[in-house]
Protein backbone atom coordinates (compact mmCIF):
# COMPACT_ATOMS: atom_id res chain seq x y z
CA UNK A 1 0.00 0.00 0.00
CA UNK A 2 2.94 2.42 1.13
CA UNK A 3 4.54 2.16 -2.41
CA UNK A 4 1.48 2.46 -4.00
CA UNK A 5 -0.02 5.75 -2.70
CA UNK A 6 3.96 6.64 -2.94
CA UNK A 7 3.95 6.16 -6.65
CA UNK A 8 0.37 7.64 -7.63
CA UNK A 9 0.49 10.61 -9.22
CA UNK A 10 -3.28 11.54 -7.85
CA UNK A 11 -2.04 10.95 -4.51
CA UNK A 12 0.64 13.25 -4.93
CA UNK A 13 -1.69 16.07 -6.89
CA UNK A 14 -4.47 15.28 -4.79
CA UNK A 15 -2.09 15.92 -1.77
CA UNK A 16 -0.67 19.45 -2.62
CA UNK A 17 -4.12 20.65 -3.74
CA UNK A 18 -5.90 19.46 -0.25
CA UNK A 19 -3.07 21.15 1.74
CA UNK A 20 -3.57 24.64 -0.07
CA UNK A 21 -7.31 23.73 0.82
CA UNK A 22 -6.88 23.31 4.65
CA UNK A 23 -4.14 26.23 4.91
CA UNK A 24 -7.31 28.61 3.05
CA UNK A 25 -9.93 26.94 5.72
CA UNK A 26 -7.50 27.86 8.41
CA UNK A 27 -6.88 31.27 7.68
CA UNK A 28 -10.85 32.06 6.61
CA UNK A 29 -10.87 30.67 10.66
CA UNK A 30 -8.24 32.32 12.71
CA UNK A 31 -7.44 35.01 9.92
CA UNK A 32 -3.99 36.14 11.49
CA UNK A 33 -1.15 36.57 8.60
CA UNK A 34 1.22 33.64 9.55
CA UNK A 35 -1.67 31.36 8.98
CA UNK A 36 -0.81 31.66 5.39
CA UNK A 37 -2.32 29.01 2.93
CA UNK A 38 0.33 28.81 1.10
CA UNK A 39 2.74 28.27 4.19
CA UNK A 40 0.50 25.72 5.74
CA UNK A 41 0.26 23.71 2.17
CA UNK A 42 4.16 23.29 2.13
CA UNK A 43 4.38 22.35 6.44
CA UNK A 44 1.22 19.70 5.98
CA UNK A 45 2.86 18.39 2.64
CA UNK A 46 6.31 18.14 3.84
CA UNK A 47 4.97 16.70 7.45
CA UNK A 48 3.16 14.03 5.44
CA UNK A 49 6.22 13.01 3.15
CA UNK A 50 8.30 12.76 6.46
CA UNK A 51 5.68 10.56 8.95
CA UNK A 52 4.98 8.72 5.97
CA UNK A 53 8.53 7.99 4.61
CA UNK A 54 7.45 8.87 1.33
CA UNK A 55 10.56 9.94 -1.06
CA UNK A 56 10.65 13.34 -1.63
CA UNK A 57 11.69 13.47 -5.73
CA UNK A 58 9.33 10.47 -6.47
CA UNK A 59 6.59 13.50 -4.56
CA UNK A 60 8.55 15.99 -6.83
CA UNK A 61 8.20 13.99 -10.15
CA UNK A 62 4.25 13.10 -9.76
CA UNK A 63 3.36 16.48 -8.91
CA UNK A 64 4.97 17.69 -12.03
CA UNK A 65 1.19 18.72 -13.32
CA UNK A 66 1.07 21.16 -10.66
CA UNK A 67 4.61 22.45 -11.31
CA UNK A 68 4.48 22.05 -15.22
CA UNK A 69 1.81 25.10 -15.59
CA UNK A 70 4.17 27.34 -13.90
CA UNK A 71 6.00 28.71 -17.09
CA UNK A 72 2.76 29.32 -18.72
CA UNK A 73 1.23 31.01 -16.11
CA UNK A 74 3.60 33.26 -15.89
CA UNK A 75 3.43 34.16 -19.07
CA UNK A 76 -0.07 35.06 -18.15
CA UNK A 77 0.87 37.45 -16.19
CA UNK A 78 1.35 39.77 -18.97
CA UNK A 79 -2.12 40.48 -18.90
CA UNK A 80 -2.54 42.12 -15.69
CA UNK A 81 0.91 44.21 -16.64
CA UNK A 82 -1.29 44.97 -19.83
CA UNK A 83 -4.64 45.86 -18.42
CA UNK A 84 -2.32 48.48 -16.12
CA UNK A 85 -0.18 49.57 -18.68
CA UNK A 86 -1.53 53.33 -19.23
CA UNK A 87 -0.42 53.66 -15.28
CA UNK A 88 2.71 51.72 -16.06
CA UNK A 89 3.76 54.43 -18.56
CA UNK A 90 2.83 56.97 -16.60
CA UNK A 91 5.07 56.41 -13.69
CA UNK A 92 7.46 54.34 -15.79
CA UNK A 93 10.56 56.69 -14.26
CA UNK A 94 9.14 55.82 -10.69
CA UNK A 95 9.12 51.92 -10.82
CA UNK A 96 12.43 51.83 -12.72
CA UNK A 97 14.17 53.65 -10.31
CA UNK A 98 12.30 51.89 -7.74
CA UNK A 99 13.22 48.46 -8.92
CA UNK A 100 16.58 49.26 -9.66
CA UNK A 101 17.21 50.88 -6.17
CA UNK A 102 15.61 47.73 -4.57
CA UNK A 103 17.92 44.93 -6.77
CA UNK A 104 21.45 47.23 -5.92
CA UNK A 105 19.48 47.07 -1.63
CA UNK A 106 19.77 43.11 -2.55
CA UNK A 107 23.28 42.59 -3.74
CA UNK A 108 24.84 45.41 -1.68
CA UNK A 109 23.02 43.76 1.74
CA UNK A 110 24.06 40.23 0.78
CA UNK A 111 27.57 41.93 0.40
CA UNK A 112 28.17 43.33 3.58
CA UNK A 113 26.05 40.39 5.50
CA UNK A 114 28.27 37.73 3.49
CA UNK A 115 31.77 39.68 4.82
CA UNK A 116 29.97 40.20 8.39
CA UNK A 117 29.97 36.04 8.46
CA UNK A 118 32.95 35.69 6.67
CA UNK A 119 31.46 33.76 4.15
CA UNK A 120 33.34 32.14 1.22
CA UNK A 121 32.83 33.01 -2.49
CA UNK A 122 30.94 30.04 -3.14
CA UNK A 123 28.25 30.90 -0.26
CA UNK A 124 27.98 34.13 -0.85
CA UNK A 125 27.35 34.11 -4.64
CA UNK A 126 24.75 31.40 -4.07
CA UNK A 127 22.45 33.93 -2.23
CA UNK A 128 23.27 37.21 -4.46
CA UNK A 129 20.01 36.43 -6.43
CA UNK A 130 17.87 35.37 -3.93
CA UNK A 131 15.16 38.14 -4.42
CA UNK A 132 14.69 37.05 -8.27
CA UNK A 133 12.44 34.15 -10.19
CA UNK A 134 13.74 30.74 -9.49
CA UNK A 135 14.41 29.99 -12.96
CA UNK A 136 17.00 32.99 -13.69
CA UNK A 137 17.92 32.65 -9.79
CA UNK A 138 19.07 29.07 -10.80
CA UNK A 139 20.95 30.14 -13.95
CA UNK A 140 22.94 32.94 -12.41
CA UNK A 141 24.11 30.60 -9.35
CA UNK A 142 25.57 27.82 -11.53
CA UNK A 143 27.31 30.80 -13.63
CA UNK A 144 29.24 31.87 -10.53
CA UNK A 145 29.79 28.86 -8.80
CA UNK A 146 26.67 28.83 -6.10
CA UNK A 147 25.01 26.10 -4.72
CA UNK A 148 22.47 25.55 -6.56
CA UNK A 149 19.88 24.16 -3.90
CA UNK A 150 20.37 26.55 -1.46
CA UNK A 151 19.71 29.44 -3.83
CA UNK A 152 16.55 27.76 -4.59
CA UNK A 153 15.68 27.50 -0.96
CA UNK A 154 16.38 31.21 -0.07
CA UNK A 155 14.38 32.69 -3.09
CA UNK A 156 11.45 30.56 -2.35
CA UNK A 157 11.63 31.53 1.49
CA UNK A 158 12.17 35.11 0.47
CA UNK A 159 8.85 34.54 -1.34
CA UNK A 160 7.31 33.21 1.35
CA UNK A 161 8.50 35.89 3.49
CA UNK A 162 6.94 38.34 0.91
CA UNK A 163 3.95 36.70 0.29
CA UNK A 164 3.09 36.62 4.45
CA UNK A 165 4.21 39.84 5.78
CA UNK A 166 4.00 42.52 3.15
CA UNK A 167 0.70 43.72 3.85
CA UNK A 168 1.69 44.18 7.32
CA UNK A 169 4.98 45.36 6.46
CA UNK A 170 3.44 48.32 3.67
CA UNK A 171 1.63 49.20 6.20
CA UNK A 172 3.60 49.85 9.58
CA UNK A 173 6.02 51.37 7.27
CA UNK A 174 3.96 53.62 5.01
CA UNK A 175 3.97 52.10 1.84
CA UNK A 176 0.59 53.22 0.84
CA UNK A 177 0.66 53.89 -2.90
CA UNK A 178 -0.59 51.15 -4.94
CA UNK A 179 2.31 51.21 -7.61
CA UNK A 180 4.77 51.37 -4.70
CA UNK A 181 3.62 48.20 -2.98
CA UNK A 182 3.77 46.56 -6.19
CA UNK A 183 7.05 47.24 -6.91
CA UNK A 184 8.14 46.58 -3.15
CA UNK A 185 6.33 43.04 -3.28
CA UNK A 186 7.74 41.95 -6.87
CA UNK A 187 11.41 43.42 -6.51
CA UNK A 188 11.93 41.29 -2.76
CA UNK A 189 9.63 38.62 -3.07
CA UNK A 190 9.33 38.04 -7.09
CA UNK A 191 6.34 35.44 -8.21
CA UNK A 192 5.36 34.09 -4.84
CA UNK A 193 5.02 37.37 -3.80
CA UNK A 194 2.89 38.57 -6.42
CA UNK A 195 0.27 35.82 -6.40
CA UNK A 196 0.07 38.48 -2.83
CA UNK A 197 0.39 41.47 -4.74
CA UNK A 198 -2.78 39.77 -6.96
CA UNK A 199 -4.99 39.55 -4.37
CA UNK A 200 -4.47 43.11 -2.91
CA UNK A 201 -5.47 44.62 -6.17
CA UNK A 202 -5.07 44.72 -9.68
CA UNK A 203 -2.63 47.98 -9.72
CA UNK A 204 -0.74 46.00 -6.83
CA UNK A 205 -0.09 42.84 -9.07
CA UNK A 206 0.74 44.44 -12.50
CA UNK A 207 3.48 46.32 -10.64
CA UNK A 208 4.57 43.28 -8.96
CA UNK A 209 4.33 41.23 -12.27
CA UNK A 210 6.69 43.68 -14.26
CA UNK A 211 9.64 43.85 -11.31
CA UNK A 212 9.54 40.22 -11.45
CA UNK A 213 10.71 40.61 -15.26
CA UNK A 214 12.77 43.81 -14.35
CA UNK A 215 14.76 42.97 -11.14
CA UNK A 216 15.55 39.35 -13.01
CA UNK A 217 17.17 41.20 -16.15
CA UNK A 218 18.80 43.69 -13.37
CA UNK A 219 20.20 40.82 -11.10
CA UNK A 220 21.52 39.21 -14.31
CA UNK A 221 23.49 42.32 -15.01
CA UNK A 222 24.61 43.06 -11.37
CA UNK A 223 25.18 39.81 -9.82
CA UNK A 224 28.65 38.68 -11.60
CA UNK A 225 30.09 42.28 -11.33
CA UNK A 226 29.05 41.73 -7.34
CA UNK A 227 30.52 38.00 -7.50
CA UNK A 228 34.19 39.90 -8.00
CA UNK A 229 34.26 41.42 -4.50
CA UNK A 230 34.65 38.18 -2.71
CA UNK B 1 -13.80 25.17 -27.33
CA UNK B 2 -12.37 28.79 -26.45
CA UNK B 3 -10.32 27.45 -23.56
CA UNK B 4 -8.60 24.95 -25.60
CA UNK B 5 -8.19 27.70 -27.94
CA UNK B 6 -6.44 30.18 -25.30
CA UNK B 7 -4.53 27.41 -23.56
CA UNK B 8 -3.19 26.66 -27.27
CA UNK B 9 -2.13 30.31 -27.73
CA UNK B 10 -0.35 30.37 -24.24
CA UNK B 11 1.30 27.38 -24.72
CA UNK B 12 2.71 28.03 -27.80
CA UNK B 13 4.34 31.12 -26.14
CA UNK B 14 5.48 29.37 -23.45
CA UNK B 15 7.10 27.15 -26.47
CA UNK B 16 8.47 29.97 -27.69
CA UNK B 17 10.15 31.24 -24.96
CA UNK B 18 11.48 27.70 -24.13
CA UNK B 19 13.29 28.11 -28.13
CA UNK B 20 14.49 31.25 -27.03
CA UNK B 21 15.86 29.76 -23.95
CA UNK B 22 17.29 26.94 -25.76
CA UNK B 23 19.06 28.75 -28.42
CA UNK B 24 20.06 32.31 -26.45
CA UNK B 25 23.21 31.30 -24.03
CA UNK B 26 21.86 33.41 -20.86
CA UNK B 27 20.50 32.36 -17.74
CA UNK B 28 17.12 33.77 -18.47
CA UNK B 29 14.44 31.15 -18.77
CA UNK B 30 11.20 30.30 -20.99
CA UNK B 31 8.61 32.54 -18.94
CA UNK B 32 10.58 35.36 -18.62
CA UNK B 33 11.20 35.18 -22.42
CA UNK B 34 6.88 34.64 -22.93
CA UNK B 35 6.22 36.94 -20.30
CA UNK B 36 7.65 39.49 -22.70
CA UNK B 37 6.05 38.26 -25.98
CA UNK B 38 3.17 37.52 -24.59
CA UNK B 39 2.79 41.39 -23.87
CA UNK B 40 4.28 42.54 -26.98
CA UNK B 41 1.52 40.23 -28.67
CA UNK B 42 -1.41 42.18 -26.14
CA UNK B 43 -0.06 45.72 -26.86
CA UNK B 44 0.31 45.16 -30.68
CA UNK B 45 -2.91 43.38 -30.67
CA UNK B 46 -1.47 40.36 -32.73
CA UNK B 47 -3.79 38.74 -29.74
CA UNK B 48 -6.38 40.40 -28.68
CA UNK B 49 -6.96 40.46 -25.17
CA UNK B 50 -10.27 38.26 -25.47
CA UNK B 51 -8.13 35.49 -27.30
CA UNK B 52 -6.12 34.83 -24.13
CA UNK B 53 -8.22 36.55 -20.76
CA UNK B 54 -9.98 33.57 -19.32
CA UNK B 55 -7.66 30.87 -18.84
CA UNK B 56 -5.12 33.51 -18.85
CA UNK B 57 -6.41 34.70 -15.45
CA UNK B 58 -7.76 30.92 -13.95
CA UNK B 59 -3.73 29.74 -14.38
CA UNK B 60 -2.66 33.35 -12.36
CA UNK B 61 -5.28 32.28 -10.28
CA UNK B 62 -4.28 29.83 -8.99
CA UNK B 63 -0.16 30.07 -9.37
CA UNK B 64 0.26 29.96 -5.73
CA UNK B 65 -0.17 25.84 -5.85
CA UNK B 66 2.59 25.76 -8.51
CA UNK B 67 5.23 26.69 -5.92
CA UNK B 68 4.36 23.69 -3.33
CA UNK B 69 6.26 20.93 -4.98
CA UNK B 70 9.64 22.71 -5.27
CA UNK B 71 8.92 24.13 -1.72
CA UNK B 72 8.59 21.07 0.24
CA UNK B 73 11.78 20.00 -1.99
CA UNK B 74 13.65 22.02 1.27
CA UNK B 75 13.13 18.63 3.73
CA UNK B 76 15.65 16.99 1.13
CA UNK B 77 18.29 19.71 1.39
CA UNK B 78 18.16 20.08 4.97
CA UNK B 79 22.13 18.99 5.12
CA UNK B 80 23.22 20.84 3.06
CA UNK B 81 21.60 24.41 4.90
CA UNK B 82 22.25 22.94 8.42
CA UNK B 83 26.33 23.68 8.88
CA UNK B 84 25.95 27.96 7.70
CA UNK B 85 22.19 28.28 9.04
CA UNK B 86 22.68 31.25 11.12
CA UNK B 87 24.35 33.52 8.14
CA UNK B 88 21.19 31.73 5.60
CA UNK B 89 18.72 32.83 8.03
CA UNK B 90 19.54 36.73 8.93
CA UNK B 91 20.48 37.34 5.47
CA UNK B 92 17.30 35.75 3.86
CA UNK B 93 15.19 37.75 6.34
CA UNK B 94 17.09 41.18 6.67
CA UNK B 95 17.60 41.07 2.85
CA UNK B 96 13.99 40.74 1.95
CA UNK B 97 12.50 43.16 4.13
CA UNK B 98 15.30 45.49 3.38
CA UNK B 99 14.58 45.51 -0.47
CA UNK B 100 10.83 45.69 0.33
CA UNK B 101 11.56 48.72 2.08
CA UNK B 102 13.68 50.21 -0.17
CA UNK B 103 11.90 49.69 -3.42
CA UNK B 104 8.56 50.73 -2.18
CA UNK B 105 9.77 54.14 -0.92
CA UNK B 106 11.87 54.56 -3.82
CA UNK B 107 9.37 54.30 -5.78
CA UNK B 108 6.48 56.44 -3.78
CA UNK B 109 9.10 59.38 -3.70
CA UNK B 110 9.65 59.30 -7.35
CA UNK B 111 6.31 59.79 -7.66
CA UNK B 112 5.98 62.11 -5.31
CA UNK B 113 8.74 64.63 -6.46
CA UNK B 114 6.75 64.23 -9.93
CA UNK B 115 3.34 65.22 -8.76
CA UNK B 116 5.08 68.06 -7.04
CA UNK B 117 6.95 68.94 -10.57
CA UNK B 118 3.66 68.83 -12.91
CA UNK B 119 2.00 70.77 -10.10
CA UNK B 120 4.52 73.27 -10.42
CA UNK B 121 4.96 73.27 -14.12
CA UNK B 122 0.87 73.16 -14.54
Amino acid sequence: MHEFFEGSVFFAVFLTLFSYCIGLAVQKKLKHIIFNPLLIAIIITAAVLLIFDFDYQTYKANSEVVSFLLTPATVCLAIPLYEQFELLKKNALAVLCGIASGILTCLCSVLIFALLFSLDHATYVTLLPKSITTAIGIGISNELGGYESITVASIILSGILGNIFAVPFCKIFRITNPIARGVAIGTSSHAIGTTKALEIGEIEGAMSSLSIVVAGLLTVIGAPVFANFI
Amino acid sequence: MKYIKQFAIITFISLIGECLNHLIPLPIPASIYGVVIMFICLETKIIPLDAVRDVGKFLVSIMQIMFIPATVGLIDIWDVFVPNWAAYTVIIIVSTFLVMFISGKATQLVIFLKGKGDKKNA
